[in-house]
């Protein structure tokens, strides 16, 4: 047994590719891109499981099009569950912003994609689920990315005077501000 | 006659706190008691550990799942090890699907039992701590003959469990699951309808559940506000498909229905392990799994039902043994955001009140 | 109280002194609560039903200004090291330190760029009590060792 499961860990073999399903005729895919043809980008889902459905759109339109998939009658993707950053530092676009959105009455989830510039700013999707608000400047915090028309757009986790966004790939792991020398306990009695 | 003015007072109800579960600090600005705006802040427990998941392997960084809902940590090492399986498309043994149950709704009967007590802390309610924590050692004694550790547990593995349940378990096993029941009559007698707790919690920090959808609001939170949606009916992982049971919702969205909920949901709970330890299927307790795991390049977001709510591990790997971004998606922080909307117009008190009701962590929300 | 203290040479009344001050003050430890982390859970286990706390005079108290001890339960960041050198500062003489768990001595698993490496480093700490976290018996002991590291303090003795 030892052998088989080292092989396989072990190499990078080349896994025969299963045919990828068209999403086209997915009804959420057909629906938007209806809608927004030119501004999607890409549409995949990671082995051909229907609930992870992803949807790579222009930045310009992101509030449009979330706007839309919460109040389409069809979609009705009202629940936000997630907004994520994530840093690929060799791009010229450097970060992407990944929205994870779930509808209650319907069971489907749905993953939305775009991508930023260091330095540019996102519309800020906070007017349309309020449930946005710390996500976002999260992502601000942690990333450095900006949005545009958040109502409070500060510090979350971090201290409100640190310098530096943590979650970027160039910023050290390791603590860097415990004092060196530490007090030491005076024993009692001496 | 002279017109008295008012000022707006700014309270701090600080870091450190023995109502705010946590290191959590609350900013209330008041206008005598009563609140115009209250603000959490929140990161005095951010400790890296979505960063740290960058330099570890998948293998290593099980421990840190236990550390961020330290109170239900057997839910979160299930969460993260089915978000790989999933990633790596490994079909795991119907043994451990029922071990992997039997725990989890342990650990969710654990959890409520600190909710309701730690609440009932807050409010005044002193016995109800002592009883309620009385019947949380049964269920450590259970981890501890299961996994070895009492709180902490590092259970599931990659593929499976970490180890089978011994005889002496299940015969605990059964017993508690009998007795548990007429202990939940000890809290009901104390708190569901005494005039005390009626009068400080029914229609006090009530939220509708479309607000709630909109704030992200999830678990026993949203189904007290009467949303019927729960993860492990509408997405069903490990055993749940072939279990039955209720779940419970309330109608008004205060913090009585809230309370209510969470006591329902823990006699479904015993409902399920009960079941489950009749059903338990013979075999493997593990997978056959690569020694180094290396997920195919992709992203996925897997979702568990959490004791507090919803929670999500979303990895993204790059083909390599570490993964390149791993975000934890915590119910207690979407929670936490909806304080503000609960407790406006509300006084003082109401405030801890309405924080012990939607049952926060501070360790998930800082991560 | 200053004026008496520390100014005796050793006999059988400055002994037998120091004996009961000693012993009323080990014998009413008032913590701080103070719990930050997964540790805080298993220091509300040590004082509810099972393992009880109130057996050796230990009342939880919420404000520093009334307390004795501080058990520092959990990881420690650097956002929440000002919070507790002011909360320190704040408690009245005597008083001790007590660092609970892998986290509070030296960072525990977390060595990351918010986590301070152990509470020592801005407070004094007088009773380490290793684990992970350590089990409430770990915790009666290391009170029962910061209780006897109390019984031979000297107050009125030189």
């Amino acid at each position: 047994m030892n052998e088989e499961n080292i092989e396989k860990g072990g190499e990078e073999k080349e896994e025969p590719q299963e045919e990828k399903i068209n999403l086209d005729d997915n009804p959420i895919v057909k629906k938007i891109k209806e809608r927004f043809t030119e501004d999607i980008l890409d549409t995949y889902c990671f082995a051909n499981r229907l609930d992870e459905i992803t949807i790579k759109a222009k930045k310009e339109k992101i509030k449009d099009i979330c706007r839309f998939v919460k109040e389409e009658p069809e979609l009705d993707f009202t629940y936000l569950a997630d907004i994520t950053g994530v840093d690929y530092p060799d791009r010229e676009e450097r970060f992407d912003l990944v929205y994870h959105l779930y509808s209650v009455n319907k069971n489907q989830r749905l993953r939305l994609r775009l991508s930023t510039k260091d330095g540019e700013a996102v519309e800020s999707v906070t007017s349309i689920w309020k449930g946005a608000d710390w996500y976002e400047r999260e992502a601000f915090d942690m990333l450095g990315i900006k949005f545009d028309g958040h109502p409070n757009l500060k510090r979350i986790l971090m201290p409100d005077d640190w310098e530096g966004h943590p979650y970027r790939k160039d910023y050290p792991l390791e603590d860097q501000k415990t004092p060196k020398e530490r007090l030491k306990a005076k024993p009692l009695g001496e | 006659m002279p017109v008295v003015e008012t000022e707006k007072l700014i309270l701090n109800m600080g870091p450190q706190h023995p109502a705010t579960h946590g290191v959590l600090r609350v900013i209330l600005d008041l206008r005598g008691e009563t609140i115009l705006n209250a603000e959490p802040m929140i990161g005095y427990l951010h400790r890296g550990i979505e960063k740290i998941a960058e330099s570890r392997t998948y293998t290593q960084f099980l421990p840190y799942t236990d550390r961020l809902d330290y109170v239900a940590a057997p839910a979160w090492n299930l969460a993260y090890c089915e978000a790989i399986e999933k990633l790596m498309g490994i079909e795991v043994p119907e043994r451990a699907k029922y071990i992997r149950t039997i725990i989890a709704e342990i650990a969710r009967i654990s959890s409520h039992l600190i909710a309701i007590g730690t609440h009932a802390l807050d409010i005044g309610a002193m016995t109800v701590f002592i009883y309620c924590f009385r019947e949380r050692e049964l269920t450590l004694d259970l981890f501890e003959h299961a996994t070895g550790s009492r709180m902490l547990t590092n259970f599931c593995r990659i593929g499976g469990v970490m180890a089978d349940l011994s005889d002496q378990f299940l015969k605990i096993a059964r017993e508690f699951v009998e007795i548990f029941p007429t202990r939940m009559k000890d809290y009901e007698d104390l708190l569901t309808q005494n005039r005390i707790w009626l009068k400080r919690t029914k229609n006090i920090a009530v939220i509708s559940a479309e607000e709630g959808l909109n704030l992200s609001l999830n678990g026993p939170n949203i189904r007290g506000s009467g949303v019927k949606w729960d993860v492990r009916k509408a997405e069903p992982y490990a055993a749940y498909d072939k279990m039955e049971f209720d779940i419970p919702i309330g109608q008004n969205g205060d913090i009585y229905d809230r309370y209510l909920v969470r006591l329902e949901e823990m006699r479904q709970s015993n409902r399920i392990v009960k079941q489950a330890l009749n059903q338990l299927p013979d075999g493997e307790i593990k997978a056959k799994v690569p020694r180094v795991i290396r997920p195919p390049k992709g992203e996925v977001y897997f979702r568990v039902e959490a004791p507090k709510g919803e929670a999500g591990f979303y990895i993204e790997s790059d083909g390599s043994d570490k993964p390149y971004r791993l975000k934890i998606r915590t119910p207690s922080f979407a929670n936490l955001e909806s304080i503000p909307t609960m407790v406006d117009g509300h006084l003082v008190a109401d405030v801890v009140a309405a924080i012990g009701s939607i049952d926060i962590v501070l360790g998930e929300i800082d991560r | 109280m200053g004026i008496i203290q520390s100014r005796f040479e050793s006999n059988i009344i400055t002994t037998t002194v120091d004996k009961l001050v000693d012993w009323s003050r080990r014998s009413s430890l008032w913590p701080l609560t103070f719990g930050l982390a997964c540790c805080a859970i298993e220091m509300m286990c040590a004082g509810a039903s099972r393992f009880d706390f109130d057996r050796f005079g230990v009342i939880f108290r919420a404000t520093p200004r009334q307390s004795d001890v501080m058990i520092v339960a959990g990881t420690v960041t650097h956002k929440m090291a000002d919070v507790m050198k002011k909360l320190y500062d704040q408690m009245p003489e005597p008083k001790w330190v007590v660092a609970m768990g892998a986290c509070a001595i030296s960072g525990g698993p977390f060595n990351s760029y918010s986590v301070l490496q152990g509470a020592d480093a801005v407070i004094p700490v007088d009773i380490y009590i290793p684990g992970c976290p350590p089990r409430p018996e770990a915790l009666m002991h290391g009170i029962i060792l910061l209780q006897e590291k109390i019984d031979k303090e000297k107050f009125v003795r030189k």
